[in-house]
This record gives C-alpha cells, sequence and structure tokens, in this order.
C-alpha cells in the first residue's frame, strides 16, 4: 500500500475580490511509496507547496481524494510531521520545548519531556543549545529544531517546504547530507518541495517534476544514483540536462501562449 | 554606566523641580497657604505617615489605612478587569462570531467616560466600595481588552498551523500560543490600565466614598489645606509608580524570551 495517495486532485482558488478563479491544480494524481524521498520540483507558483499543505491537511481539494496510510486528510495532525520553510518556533519556548511541544500538548511531565527531547536534538546536531531561545539562533539552527521537532513526532510521512530555501550555500549543504541520514537512518517517507533542481537531485529517490499555471506532474524521474551522490558526475549531469530541458521548454510553451 | 550615576541620573529632575518650588514659595510672591513649599509639604506628610505633631490634624497617623484602602480598590477593580478583558479579549480576536455579537455594543461603551458612570454607580451601589471598585474596573476593562484582541490577531499564523501540525487542539491552540503570542501586547494593555485604575479610585473617592487618599484629598481641599492635598497626590503618584513598577518587573519575567530581539529588551 502506497503511504501516500493523491487522486485526481484539482484546486480551484476562488478570487473574491477580482471575482476570477484560479485553477492552480488539475487533475494531479501520484503515489508515494513507504520510505520514498520524493521531490517536488517546479517554479515558484507551480502549485507544488498547496499540494503539499493539501497532504498536510491545511488545504482542501477542490476535487479528488489525499490518502496517507490509507485513511482519507481531513485536516493537520501528528501522523504527518511538517517542516516549513520558516522554521516557526515558538519564540517564547527555548530550543528542548520547541522540539518536545507535541508532547507538552499530550500532557507529559516536564522531565520526560526533556528526556524525550534530547534524542532528536543530539540527531540534528544541536547539544549545547537545548536552553537557547529562537532569537538567538541562526537561519541554519533554528531549521534543524524545526526538524528535530517533525522527527520527534516519529511521523509516518515527513513534509517539507523548501526548508533550506533561506540557507546559506555552505549551511544549505550541510543541512541536506544530515536529512539524508536522518531519513535513511529513520526510515521514513519524505515528500521535499523545492525550486532547485541540484536540491532535488541530490536528495530524491524520485523526482517530480511540476509545470505551473495550472499545476500538473510533467514527468516522474527515478533517480538510482549511489549516495552521497556525486554532483559532478556525468549520470547527475544527465538528469539535471533532462530536468533543465524540461523547466525550459515549458517556459517557452508559456511564453508563447501569453503571446497568442 | 554604573548602578550609582545611573540612579542619579533619575533623581536630577525631579530634585531640580523641588528646589525651584522651594525657592518659589518661599518668595512671597503667592500666599504660602496657596502654594506650601516642598519642605511643608513633606512635614505635613511625615505627621500623616507617622503622626509625630499632629499637623495633619484628624489625618495624624492614618496613612497607611488611608493608602491600602485605595490599594484595596484599585487591587479588586483591576483584578476584576484583568481576567474579564483578558478572556473577553481571546475570545473576540479568536472566534469571529464572538466578535461580530459582542464587539459593536463595547465599541459603544468604550468612548463614553468611565467618570460619567458615577451617577448611575452610586445608586446601584451606595456610598462604598462597590462603586468605586466599579469605577476602576471600567477604566481598566477597555485598554486591557483592546490590546489582548490586538495581540491575538496579530498572532503568527504559522506558529498556529506548526502548533496544529503537531495535533493541537483548538483549546491548546488558545492556551499553548494564542495567550503566549498576545502576551507581549496584553502587558501593554496592564500597564495603560493600572495607570486608569489609580485614577479612577481617586475620582471615586473624592465622590463615592468615605475613605482613602483621594477622599483626604478633597476633604483637605474644603479645609483649604493645600499641604494636605499635595501630600495626597504625591502619595497617589508614588503608589502608580511603585504598581507599574511591579508589572514592569512581571513583564520582564514572562517576557525574558524577547531577550536580544526587541528595542525594549536593552532596558536595564
Amino acid at each position: 500500500m502506497a503511504s501516500i495517495d493523491l487522486q485526481n486532485i484539482t484546486k480551484i482558488f476562488r478570487d473574491a475580490k477580482r471575482k476570477r478563479d484560479l485553477l492552480a491544480i488539475d487533475n494531479v494524481s501520484l503515489s508515494v511509496e513507504k520510505n520514498e524521498f520524493l521531490c517536488l520540483l517546479g517554479s515558484s507558483g507551480c502549485g507544488k507547496s498547496t499540494l503539499l499543505n493539501m497532504i498536510a491537511g491545511f488545504e482542501k481539494p477542490t476535487e479528488g481524494t489525499v490518502t496517507v496510510g490509507g485513511k482519507p486528510v481531513d485536516g493537520p495532525g501528528a501522523d504527518r510531521g511538517m517542516v516549513f520553510q520558516q522554521a516557526n518556533l515558538m519564540p517564547w519556548l527555548p530550543v528542548w520545548e520547541n522540539v518536545a511541544f507535541h508532547l507538552r500538548l499530550k500532557g507529559w511531565r516536564k522531565a520526560d519531556r526533556r528526556d524525550a527531547a534530547q534524542e532528536y536534538i543530539d540527531m540534528v546536531g544541536l547539544r549545547g543549545f537545548e536552553n537557547h531561545f529562537p532569537a538567538e539562533l541562526s537561519g541554519g539552527m533554528s531549521q534543524r529544531v524545526g526538524i528535530a521537532r517533525a522527527l520527534l513526532l516519529n511521523p509516518q510521512v515527513i513534509l517539507m517546504d523548501e526548508p533550506f530555501a533561506a540557507l546559506d550555500a555552505q549551511t544549505k549543504m550541510d543541512m541536506q547530507e544530515e536529512l539524508v541520514a536522518i531519513w535513511q537512518k529513520q526510515r521514513c517517507t519524505v515528500v521535499f518541495v523545492t525550486h532547485s533542481v541540484d536540491e532535488a537531485l541530490v536528495l530524491g529517490t524520485r523526482v517530480a517534476v511540476m509545470t505551473s499555471r495550472p499545476g500538473r506532474i510533467r514527468e516522474l524521474i527515478a533517480l538510482d544514483l549511489p549516495r552521497p551522490r556525486d554532483t559532478t558526475g556525468p549520470r547527475f549531469n544527465d538528469h539535471k540536462r533532462h530536468i533543465l530541458n524540461l523547466i525550459r521548454e515549458e517556459g517557452m510553451q508559456q511564453r508563447q501562449a501569453a503571446v497568442a | 554606566m554604573t548602578a550609582l550615576s545611573k540612579s542619579w541620573e533619575r533623581a536630577v529632575v525631579p530634585l531640580f523641580i523641588l528646589a525651584a518650588w522651594e525657592v518659589f514659595s518661599r518668595s512671597g510672591f503667592l500666599p504660602a497657604a496657596l502654594l506650601p513649599a516642598p519642605s511643608v509639604v513633606l512635614h505635613t506628610w511625615g505627621d500623616w505617615i507617622f503622626g509625630f505633631d499632629e499637623t495633619s490634624q484628624g489625618n495624624t497617623g492614618r496613612w497607611f489605612a488611608d493608602a491600602l484602602s485605595s490599594a484595596t480598590r484599585v487591587a479588586a477593580g483591576y483584578g476584576i478587569a484583568v481576567v474579564s478583558g483578558v478572556l473577553l479579549g481571546i475570545a473576540i480576536g479568536w472566534w469571529r462570531w464572538v466578535e461580530r455579537t459582542v464587539e459593536p455594543t463595547i465599541q459603544m461603551l468604550r468612548p463614553v467616560p468611565p467618570v460619567s458612570w458615577i451617577p448611575l454607580a452610586i445608586i446601584w451601589f451606595g456610598i462604598a466600595n462597590k462603586p468605586a471598585i466599579f469605577l476602576v474596573f471600567l477604566g481598566a476593562f477597555f485598554p486591557i481588552l483592546m490590546n489582548t484582541i490586538h495581540g491575538v490577531k496579530t498572532a503568527d499564523r504559522n506558529l498556529i498551523r506548526a502548533a496544529s501540525m503537531m495535533g493541537a487542539t483548538e483549546q491548546q491552540l488558545l492556551r499553548h500560543v494564542v495567550f503566549p503570542a498576545a502576551l507581549p501586547s496584553i502587558f501593554a494593555g496592564l500597564r495603560i490600565g493600572i495607570g486608569a485604575a489609580w485614577m479612577l479610585t481617586v475620582t471615586a473617592e473624592m465622590v463615592a466614598v468615605k475613605s482613602g487618599l483621594g477622599y483626604v484629598l478633597w476633604d483637605s481641599y474644603y479645609f483649604l489645606r493645600y499641604d494636605l492635598v499635595l501630600a495626597a497626590m504625591a502619595s497617589i503618584g508614588l503608589l502608580g509608580y511603585a504598581t507599574d513598577a511591579l508589572i514592569k518587573v512581571l513583564m520582564s519575567a514572562a517576557l525574558h524570551w524577547q531577550h536580544g530581539s526587541t528595542l525594549q529588551s536593552r532596558e536595564g
């Protein structure tokens, strides 16, 4: 059984102010297998985040069904951990309380929460920063807290919405490596939204290339490259050339459509 | 800067005003009874507090009792205003239907000066603590309410998303996300509210109560004891300052997480 199943998803945004409907996603079907690392790749505005938000339960499809682990999604829940583009940490809680926020909601005692948080804090390499407040952390550290917080849910799937987009190149590379290591260790399903071809190729077991307005899946590409991925190797570059060509074609068609 | 020179900074302006006032009163430009010198006021105030030579006549040695009855009214009215203002503010800020049904009424009552409720307050509650507590409540309630609503409405939607991703129920969202997110704004309301509370307790005591600092102030005016009037004014100012300082201490303890991320956190 697939871990995540999207069937004939269509999303129309109603723009009440301009009295116009926007077709954001047009009849997308997609299955994500257990332990897969799927990258949703597309330019900004192509609906990839909308698709992710529907899996998370923040948005509902206009038509079609989303199921996770065989159960239809009808709202956000702790079975799906999400890592946001901004870390979205509670600024009034120290790092360890942010990581263990889920346990606070479940009414765990403080000492137990603290113990449980430590494992995930260590996993993302933040030992020593347990009592820091979000305002005292760098962007990369905040995202690590966000990842630890999602991992502590021990979710079936982890949804990531361009979590490394705001980080500098070096930090981004380190975080990507660590994320792959964590994914290999935890054996969970990841759906990772990105607009970077390189990032998709470094991380994914499959890449779904999306077209924009309306959002459709142009091509699903399975990556059987060995890890750690050699970003300068010929096979990596073959994939990259292929995807860039898809994106270029897409852009040309859009421009032609705009002219016509 | 050292702590000593900082406290010296605070004292410069008040000391200068006191010195100028002392010189002005003793110059004989105005009759001494109309503008008593600070030294005279201090003497009378001292007798009011400690009762050493009965310069404050019937009030001698009664300051603590007077201050306590004013402070009790402030505490009661303010306490009711804090609880009801914060709870109602969260409800109005969070649920649209509460906002639609309750807010228009509240916005109509808000511009009515609390003082104009005095006649009704006396009819309803008589001459005692209750009308004063009612007025204090009215004065403190609206700033606390408005600031709470503002704090809830400006809470970061992404934090609410993050918490619901972790399985928070609506009640948990309110308690663990919305309330702490609104806290900086709530404290702003608490500080405005405490000022209004002192203002109204004194006003109420002038009209509707027969005890407290405001009563002494108004009573002394009838007996032309401007030294006592000034001592009462100074007492009110000092107590208001002390309660505000207390709220500031509570605030910096509750909002310590803002440390280093806001302008306010630079304050010593």
